[in-house]
């Protein structure tokens, strides 16, 4: 095979997501009453942009062939932590955001060390620590409330030279400062390796602990992204269980949908973000189309419920039986 | 691995402590240190009424409890019980607004609901071989969205008939409640699946090694639908008694009993992984999640306080004796 060849085969799903972005934005924006102008992009963008964060923590983890359940929870603490800390003059701001996303890496970190070190399930484990993220946040913010830096809100959120959505532009900067040296690195490729086998892994030598262990500290940190983000967009910050709930379902949709293997070892996170865009424009076609919004978690739970039947497409390839039981 | 630590200190006890399975003695030590942290608090912990009151309680967890280690047994998990449980228990009470027909049917409707959740997780991960997890989390999503539209986003109006307040609420027998009866009834009737049956065995030698149990001609495809759309049964089952007890639906009834029952089976000494768990540790993992639930509100604390003490304490327990082995 020639070298392009294996390059499309290993981007196929995240070329995938791509396209199916691509057309579902095309159809959404055709049929929007304001067609497609700056101000439709950046709402867009805007809410889009909020689950391309969080789904590309989830990809992170998922690579391991692990999960992470508490990713919306540390999405909503870090919001509601940033409705405190990110406010006042620009020093008090900055230390803020810091403060919001070292919270965000050290819960990842202790998702990670239980994981890793103390050798649990990552289901029940991250279960666990999203019980105790959502009580933290719950300590913060008992009701609705909270305000932030509207400066740096409406900097973030607005759009650069009129046309480009700004958070469309700080998503770039994250994927070129957090995904890109992950993905090229020693410990990146030994998350890969972790995944995709695991004892082979560990048999070759790779640092799979120390692998595994930056991508759920990674994926903590892109999560304290997205709750940054999301402070911004709302201006305030809520422990809402079922907000909360509802990201780590998407997240793990957007992640399924970008061709990211759950099985792990395979995927990028570049196809997560293309499939988190496209599940939330799916979402939203309902709207340009006029449907009852009450439709919409019946809609996206259809949607949610094909894309992972996709996968079983594979079973037909199969050829001896036994392969099923992997 | 448990037996290669514990030989030397269990060789020299008798019988029925070596006999135990270390989880389960561990989940029963905790319960009764609960109890006698509880009675320094306040008296009225250790007094009948409080314990029967915690036991009927916890047979709602129990029943859902029951379903989920079935699942868990296969070294799969059910995702979908919040929703599962709300379906179980708005069908029942919608049922129960279309005249005396719909009255008399309403609990089998709203468990033959669960099933029917449970059959699409259980073709999604026995045909399909979707991960169980993804599939349930989605059927979750979609019955979410089922119940959004029938319901308007509101919680419904109809009410819980007499026969659900009864089985909540009743006694047949004077001084136990029929919610602990019920519990106990299907307790036994897992028990005996569980112990004395081929898809028992079946279940067990899934959770094992799902690829031997094939070769060994378990129709496991089967095996594993069935134990999904049972699962689903039982959490709409624990639905339908949560409606008769609080005599109508919520929205989000479901969603406080995912972790409780998960962590309940897992806590009870049931291996997340499958093969490996017993009925005795479920019972003591669901009685020790209300336990802890009871005290943490009896001492008034706030919603966060319990979320926090909550995982702390799973996750805790679990590093005690849920560790996987180390890799070699």
């Amino acid at each position: 095979m020639k070298e392009w060849r294996y390059w499309l085969a290993e981007q196929r799903g995240t070329l995938l997501a791509f396209a199916i972005f691509i057309v579902m934005f095309a159809i959404y924006s055709a049929n929007h009453p304001a067609g497609f102008t700056a101000n439709v992009v950046q709402t867009a963008a805007n809410k889009g942009v909020l689950l391309a964060f969080v789904a590309m923590a989830q990809t992170l983890v998922v690579i391991t062939a692990g999960i992470d359940l508490s990713i919306g929870m540390i999405f909503t603490l870090t919001n509601c932590m940033a409705s405190w800390l990110v406010i006042g003059t620009g020093l008090e701001t900055a230390f803020g955001v810091v403060a919001v996303l070292g919270t965000g890496l050290l819960c990842g970190a202790v998702n990670g060390a239980i994981v890793i070190y103390g050798r649990l399930q990552p289901i029940v484990a991250t279960i666990a620590t999203g019980a105790v993220y959502f009580g933290l946040a719950l300590l913060l913010r008992p009701v609705p409330g909270g305000s932030v830096n509207e400066d740096l809100a409406d900097f973030l959120t607005g759009r650069f030279f009129g046309v480009v959505p700004a958070s469309l532009a700080a998503l770039l900067v994250v994927v070129l400062i957090v995904w890109v040296p992950f993905r090229r690195s020693e410990l990146g490729r030994a998350a890969y390796a972790a995944g995709s086998s695991e004892t082979a892994a560990y048999m070759s030598g790779v640092p799979i602990r120390r692998g595994k262990f930056l991508a759920y500290t990674l994926a903590g940190l892109l999560a304290a992204i997205g709750g940054l983000f999301l402070t911004f967009f709302t201006y305030t910050g809520e422990a809402a269980y079922a907000s909360g709930n509802a990201y780590t379902l998407f997240s793990i949709a957007a992640v399924v949908l970008g061709g990211v293997s759950l099985f792990g070892g395979k995927g990028s996170a570049i196809g997560a973000i293309f499939g988190a865009l496209a599940f939330r424009t799916i979402g939203d076609l309902l709207f340009v189309f006029d449907f009852d919004p009450l439709w919409q978690p019946l809609f996206q739970g259809v949607i949610l419920l094909i894309a992972v039947s996709l996968g079983a497409f594979a079973l037909f390839r199969v050829r001896n039986r036994l392969e099923w039981f992997l | 691995m448990s037996e290669t630590t514990f030989g030397g200190i269990a060789g020299r006890m008798p019988k029925f402590i070596r006999c135990a399975d270390p989880a389960v003695a561990t989940a029963f030590a905790c319960i009764v240190v609960l109890l006698l942290l509880g009675s320094l608090y306040s008296r009225s912990f250790l007094s009948p009424e409080y314990l029967l009151q915690q036991l009927k309680v916890a047979s709602f967890l129990g029943v859902i409890a029951t379903g989920m280690m079935l699942v868990v047994l296969l070294g799969q998990i059910d995702l979908s019980v919040p929703w599962a449980v709300a379906a179980g228990a708005m069908m029942a009470c919608a049922a129960a607004a279309y005249g005396p027909v719909g009255v008399a049917l309403a609990i089998p409707f709203g468990v033959l609901c669960g099933v029917a959740i449970g059959i699409v997780n259980g073709i999604g991960v026995a045909y399909l071989r979707i991960p169980s997890m993804i599939i349930t989390l989605a059927t979750n999503a979609v019955a979410q969205g089922l119940m959004v539209v029938y319901t308007g986003g509101f919680s419904p109006q109809d009410s819980a008939t007499s026969a659900m307040r009864y089985l909540a609420t009743g006694f047949t027998v004077p001084g136990v409640p029929n919610a602990v009866i019920i519990w106990a009834l299907i307790g036994a009737a897992m028990v005996f699946v569980l112990t004395r049956t081929t898809f028992g065995r079946a279940v067990y030698g899934i959770g094992n090694r799902e690829r031997a149990a094939y070769l060994s001609g378990i129709d496991t495809r089967r095996v594993v639908m069935i134990a999904f759309a049972v699962s689903g049964g039982l959490s709409a089952f624990g639905g339908v008694l949560l409606a008769g007890y609080a005599s109508k639906a919520a929205q989000s009834m479901g969603d406080a009993y995912l972790l409780p029952s998960i962590a309940a089976v897992v806590l009870g000494g049931t291996s997340i992984l499958g093969g490996r768990g017993s009925y005795l540790g479920t019972v003591a993992g669901v009685i020790l999640i209300t336990l802890l639930q009871s005290i943490l509100s009896v001492m008034q604390m706030p919603e966060a306080g319990r979320q926090i003490i909550y995982g702390v304490v799973i996750v805790a327990m679990l590093l005690l004796y849920g560790r996987a082995p180390a890799s070699r």
